[in-house]
């Protein structure tokens, strides 16, 4: 059985992170755009008020403003729903931070169907691809709150833009306080040699749950959690494809230009085998409860399941 | 310094801003030599820095938020010793620290923040005015924006957030030359009243000559010395100053004279200082 020890918002861990953060490095400072409690960053407001920045719904002003306090040496955290701070406020991430090289952190949360009733507009599923297109943005997608939690403290850690891609729904927390947490790094938290199922964020969940019915049908299924989008582990991405010698990604997110993008651009200059992107196709999603729109948009463990054994016939074809 | 030291100063800016732009073969020279007495001013008489020492902690903060008029802004930098003026015949060139629209990863001396795409500057000064103020640091702030550029929706936001802050370590400088690319300001798009606007925004508003040197002087002095409000001086200015045939004309915001009129502009320039 997957080991589940409680259920939580991966925003929640990046409260808990920030929390952290602030008790250990006086520069890091907050910026809220009307969704403190939203973002779960008003234990953080509540504790540290002079280093919490109030700029109203602004989004743009926001990112530019986060882009000064870091040119004098604070490190900002802005905090707001992913439709806003990767989208609404793209291309001041693009000249303000990126380009400028700035020390500014950018959560996105409430991203992925899993936002639910609030409905698309508040459904980011592009983020991830328009946030690791930018040069010198790290991309993170933490699996479940207690590695969103791990993220946001080592975001402070390197110098530079970084984009943490958060959830709203509660979900299983599989990782613990020991797992492994390094960015860049991705985590094998299932070996196996069938297949190679490749997961981000909330959707790790989903690929281990589908890992261990296929495993019962004798399939033995890696489950690789690639927290990390960018710099994305090349390593373990080539050697996942040696050893299994096909791939299915899964992402909440649109798969054009998404995680499995990321991973199919490795993979063709490197070690090309077949591979099943899963994702949003170049849909919008709509208003529901998260697991009515997963199953919806056919991103539950049975959907991995047939992706693993459509991939699996062409594997044994021999491509 | 007096007026007629930062005259002469203006006078190689200009000549350099014209000769840059010459070389390059493209650029803005009508906002460029718009600001350029404003510019001088700063710099040479109001500004806390060290171009020998150019991250010094102790410096105050520019942001070119207008980033196309660098070429102005290059020229000065060099005229107070961040870097030899022969630099700046490298402007938009391949591997110059020099690039069309200011750079900071370039690394060029004094290139605080990258601009270009406008409407960012500001926010950016606020973001600045915060940290400092947080850290109880006197450095002040200067963002210099254009009058086409108040026609963004973001330097209204970031308008009302110091505002808000009661930024008084923040001075805007608006380059009012009523000229945008496609015309006329108030006719591409109704800014007026700026002062008005600036007012209910919760800003000290001075409105100056951007072209008198003793006017300029006195809104950096009164700026510095405003406490609890951030200023802005808004600077009226002649688009393409100095060179009679670019003076007042759109159409100098973004192209650059030809090669053989060199001579005559620096002629021009010197005998109406």
């Amino acid at each position: 059985m997957v080991n589940v020890t409680e259920i939580k918002a991966s925003r929640q861990g990046y409260g808990e992170g920030l929390m952290e953060l602030g008790e250990i490095n006086p520069n890091v400072v907050v910026i809220g755009l009307d969704l403190t409690e939203s973002t779960a960053t008003h234990s953080f407001k509540n504790k540290y008020p002079d280093r919490f920045f109030s700029i109203g719904i602004a989004e743009q002003n926001g990112m530019s403003i986060a882009a000064g306090l870091s040119l004098v040496g604070k490190i900002p955290y802005v905090s707001t729903f992913a439709v806003f701070s990767a989208g609404r406020c793209w291309e001041q991430v693009r000249m303000s931070v990126c380009y400028s090289n700035c020390n500014v952190k950018i959560a996105g949360s409430h991203a992925g169907l899993t936002t639910g009733p609030d409905g698309a507009s508040h459904q980011a599923t592009e983020d991830i691809a328009i946030m690791r297109v930018l040069p010198r943005m790290t991309v993170i997608v933490p699996c479940d709150a207690v590695e969103a939690r791990k993220a946001t403290v080592a975001s402070a850690s390197i110098y530079g833009p970084v984009y943490i891609r958060l959830s709203r729904e509660p979900t299983p927390v599989i990782t613990d306080k020991n797992s492994l947490f390094e960015i860049g790094k991705a985590n094998v938290i299932k070996e196996g040699k069938d297949v190679g199922i490749i997961a981000c964020g909330v959707m790790v969940y989903q690929a281990l749950l589908a890992a261990e019915i296929l495993e019962k049908e004798n399939i033995s299924a890696k489950v690789v959690n690639l927290h990390t989008i960018k710099p994305i582990d090349e390593d373990t991405i080539i050697k996942t494809a040696r050893d299994c010698g096909c791939i299915v990604t899964v992402e909440e997110h649109q798969v054009m230009g998404g995680m499995g993008s990321a991973v199919a651009e490795v993979l063709v200059k490197n070690y090309p085998v077949p591979m099943e992107i899963m994702g949003l196709e170049d849909k919008f999603g709509e208003s529901g409860n998260a697991n009515e729109l997963l199953e919806k948009y056919s991103l539950k463990d049975k959907n991995i399941i047939e992706k693993v054994k459509k991939i699996l016939k062409i594997k044994r074809k021999g491509g | 310094m007096e007026n007629n030291n930062l005259k002469t100063i203006a006078l190689n800016v200009r000549k350099n801003i014209i000769k840059m732009l010459i070389k390059a073969g493209s650029g803005h020279p009508g906002g460029s030599l718009s600001i350029t007495d404003v510019l001088v001013c700063l710099f040479f008489n109001h500004l806390v820095h060290n171009p020998k020492d150019p991250l010094w902690e102790g410096r105050d903060r520019v942001i070119l938020s207008k980033g196309h008029v660098c070429p102005a802004l290059y020229a000065v930098l060099a005229e107070s010793g961040y870097f030899p003026t022969d630099e700046l015949w490298t402007l938009r060139q391949i591997g110059s620290r020099l690039q069309g629209h200011p750079a900071k990863d370039k690394g060029l001396p004094g290139i605080e923040i990258s601009t270009g795409s406008l409407g960012q500057g500001l926010s950016v000064g606020v973001g600045i005015a915060l940290g400092l103020k947080l850290d109880k640091k006197q450095n002040r702030v200067y963002v210099i924006m254009g009058d086409g550029e108040q026609e963004e929706g973001q330097i209204w936001e970031a308008v009302m957030a110091a505002g808000h802050y009661k930024l008084d370590n923040l001075t805007g400088i608006i380059d009012y030359n009523n000229l945008q690319i496609d015309g006329s300001v108030e006719e591409v798009m109704g800014i007026s009243d700026l002062s008005e606007k600036y007012r209910a925004f919760r800003w000290n508003v001075i409105e100056i000559d951007g072209h008198n040197y003793d006017q300029i002087n006195n809104a950096f002095k009164q700026a510095k010395e405003y406490k609890g409000k951030p200023t802005v001086i808004i600077a009226h200015t002649v688009k393409g100053k100095g060179v009679s045939f670019m003076e007042n004309k759109a159409e100098w915001h973004g192209k650059v004279p030809k090669k053989e009129q060199l001579d005559m502009i620096l002629k021009e320039l010197e005998e109406r200082v």
